[in-house]
């Protein structure tokens, strides 16, 4: 997708056989990263002049990513499975389950059961345990038949799918259950549900100081042996491309304010006295959004710097091969079943938190959606292939087509049509672009 | 040839492993010593392969027993095997084609830094250091290996067994992708490897390689071993009878070696395959 655009953000053609790949190649930048962001930014934009500049707004925007959110978090885990050369097909049920589980624990189960009623002390850390647990259970017992019995995953993870769903029907007797903890329900990311302009300058900061603390530590770590390294002007506009995204993100996420309704509420509760035009209380980012940022940065850093990841990739590229070496391989799928159900467990959270409580059919379709976004983020099903960062991507721009289509009035079936197309369209395009040698 | 008084670097004895009902390998007994080149030839399916995964741990012997440095040791995985210091260069190589080189070299055996994180510094320097004496040139250190040539491919094979002190190394077909120039690079590490002590087994179709290489060759015919004898004490053409009669020259009739013999021409030295 790179050869699309033209010109490069921010830079003049500096020589006369100045081309971006070129300049991408020096700089070590992932092509299909790249493309992808590129892609995700062309959509938004497309979406912005379509409808006459409403498109863009913090509002959209913080909206479009809360939505998204969950999808992304399976995503990243679904990267591991797939490269590991099997597939997840119940990530929905369990998601479905595991928010059921959560709403019953907090209206049921822990003041009924266990005693600890509204007043008792970090519920929602508690239930989020058990959750995590639940999901971390599920996944080692799929995962232990997958590895060790030897039965294919898309059998194991299809009755998974048709099972964990009826399991949630037998949990709640068919009902829906609502009433969530509050802190819990901060989760869904309401514009209480935000971490607050304050503390998105914070995470801004935090991480541009990241961004350029990890290229001074990779370039250190590179002049220690001697290596080769990337060119100065490439390590400082990475630099600053990095920081200045980070903190344009974080300023476009303070410019979402909390709704008039609520700020008043806010004000008089606190004896504040409303100004003219109303208290402007930023919104900043949505903890949907934060988690998804640290799910992120964690699953990177599994999948990319330590040995498990390292195992996942080998597996992927060459199952004999990995065995041969004395990886463990089938203790790897175990692992990499179990990490897929803890996300399941954060991502359950989000949606039981955005609808304060569960229905029967919370995370219907997920699974879809989830190897949708892996694979429309470069995932090959060949094994092997795929970045965690690049799921989060696909699942952003699976989301960014349905929230655009929905909000210039297409409907749901129609965005259906689109999503489909769109999936085939950008995994053929990867096909052809590798074929031609251009990816990997 | 360095064969020393103490006991042999690895024994095998009475080896047997069978697949279904095909004993694949049957009761075989074979010897190491450090310093020597044993070449194992026969035809295809003779148990050559088989033999050396008994050893490698790719695929334990069903029984029979298997000692190192006159020790008697399981061998269930090949990280047992790598605990006696046993490496393998497989004939496919068995590289993870999506991993770049160091990735590869280390493959199972990951340098850590204090926080349990993989040191990709470290690997890939060690992993320069050992290719720049199989390969000088080798430059394409971050590269996936599915991108390199059949040489290079090959050459981080070797490096992997060549960095962690084999001293028990397993070669199959180790020139079989090569070009002349790959190949003559893989002889001089054989003979430079042999030097330091170390002992290999070489599976080649290649009978100038044996013949070239090693000490002692090990004829395998159907699983067993036909005989074990030293280069000087044998031809070319003795041994090439063994593999297609899987017989010692003494036992061969006079009507075998006129079959032998029917096409009109001596047997071409690469039938041994």
């Amino acid at each position: 997708m790179a050869n699309v655009t033209t010109t490069a953000p921010g830079q003049a053609p500096a020589t006369p056989r100045f081309s971006i790949r070129g300049a991408l190649t020096a700089a070590e930048i992932d092509f299909r990263l790249f493309g992808m962001l590129l892609a995700l930014v062309a959509i938004l934009i497309g979406f912005n002049v379509v409808n006459e500049g409403t498109f863009l707004r913090p509002t959209n925007m913080t909206t479009l990513a809360v939505q998204g959110a969950g999808v992304a978090v399976l995503a990243t885990g679904m990267v591991l499975v797939i490269v590991a050369r099997n597939i997840d097909l119940s990530v929905g049920s369990l998601v479905g389950f595991i928010a059921m589980s959560y709403a019953l624990l907090m209206t049921d189960w822990l003041p009924n059961i266990l005693g600890m009623g509204d007043d008792f002390p970090f519920r929602w850390l508690i239930a989020l345990a058990i959750g995590v647990g639940l999901g971390a259970v599920f996944g080692a017992v799929q995962g232990f038949i997958i590895a060790y019995i030897g039965v294919p995953s898309f059998v194991v993870t299809l009755g998974g799918l048709l099972s964990i769903r009826g399991a949630v029907w037998v949990l709640s007797q068919g009902a829906a259950v609502s009433g969530l903890d509050p802190t819990f329900q901060l989760f869904g990311g309401s514009a209480q549900g935000s971490i607050g302009g304050t503390l998105t300058w914070a995470v801004a900061i935090v991480g541009s100081l990241a961004i350029i603390g990890l290229i001074v530590y990779n370039r250190r770590q590179r002049r220690r042996f001697g290596f080769p390294v990337r060119p100065m002007w490439a390590e400082v506009t990475i630099a600053a491309v990095g920081c200045l995204a980070v903190i344009g993100l974080a300023a476009f996420a303070n410019g979402n304010y909390w709704p008039p309704g609520a700020a008043t509420r806010y004000a008089q509760e606190h004896g504040i006295t409303e100004p003219a035009g109303g208290l402007k209380i930023a919104v900043g980012l949505p903890w949907p959004v934060v988690i998804l940022i640290g799910v992120t940065v964690v699953m990177t850093f599994l999948a990319t710097r330590r040995r498990f990841g390292r195992y996942v990739y080998a597996y992927g590229g060459n199952p004999e091969a990995a065995e041969l070496a004395g990886i463990n391989t089938r203790w790897t799928v175990v692992k990499i079943y179990i990490l897929m159900g803890i996300l399941c467990a954060i991502s359950a959270a989000i949606a039981a938190a955005r609808l304060n409580g569960a229905t029967l059919d919370v995370g219907q379709s997920y699974e879809l959606y989830v190897i949708a976004a892996a694979v429309v983020g470069g995932t090959s099903f060949a094994g092997g292939i795929g970045t965690v960062p690049g799921a989060v991507l696909g699942a952003f721009v699976m989301q960014s087509l349905a929230y655009g289509l929905a909000y210039s009035g297409v409907n749901s079936s129609e965005q259906n049509i689109v999503a489909g197309i769109v999936l085939i369209v950008a995994v053929a395009f990867d096909a052809y672009n590798r074929r031609r040698g251009g990816g990997s | 040839m360095a064969v020393t008084e103490s006991a042999p670097l690895a024994e095998m004895r009475h080896i047997k492993v069978a697949f279904g009902g095909v004993h694949a390998v049957d009761d075989v007994s074979l010897d190491l010593h450090a310093g020597e080149v044993i070449g194992l030839v026969g035809g295809n399916g003779a148990g050559k392969s088989t033999l050396m995964k008994a050893l490698s741990g790719a695929r334990p012997p069903d029984s029979g027993e298997i000692r190192i440095e006159g020790k008697r040791v399981t061998i269930a995985n090949p990280r047992d095997a790598k605990l006696y210091n046993i490496e393998c260069i497989y004939q496919t190589l068995a590289l993870a084609d999506n991993i770049d080189a160091p990735g590869n070299v280390f493959l199972g055996r990951e340098l850590t830094t204090m926080w349990g994180s993989m040191d990709d510094g470290a690997m890939e320097d060690a992993t320069r250091k050992v290719m720049g004496r199989l390969n000088p040139n080798f430059k394409r250190f971050a590269q996936a290996v599915k991108s390199l040539s059949g040489g290079q491919r090959q050459a981080v094979a070797i490096a992997r067994a060549v960095h962690f002190n084999a001293r028990i190394l397993i070669m199959d077909e180790p020139t079989a992708a090569l070009g002349p120039a790959e190949t003559a690079q893989v002889r001089d590490l054989i003979r430079q490897l042999k030097t330091e002590g170390i002992g290999i087994f070489l599976i080649s179709h290649d009978i100038h390689d044996v013949f070239d290489l090693s000490d002692r060759i090990s004829v395998m015919y159907h699983g067993r071993i036909v005989d074990t004898i030293k280069k000087t004490d044998t031809t070319a053409d003795d041994v090439l009878g063994m593999i297609i009669l899987g017989k010692k020259p003494e036992q061969v009739t006079q009507k075998e070696l006129a079959e032998l013999q029917l096409p009109g021409q001596s047997p071409a030295p690469n039938l041994a395959s």
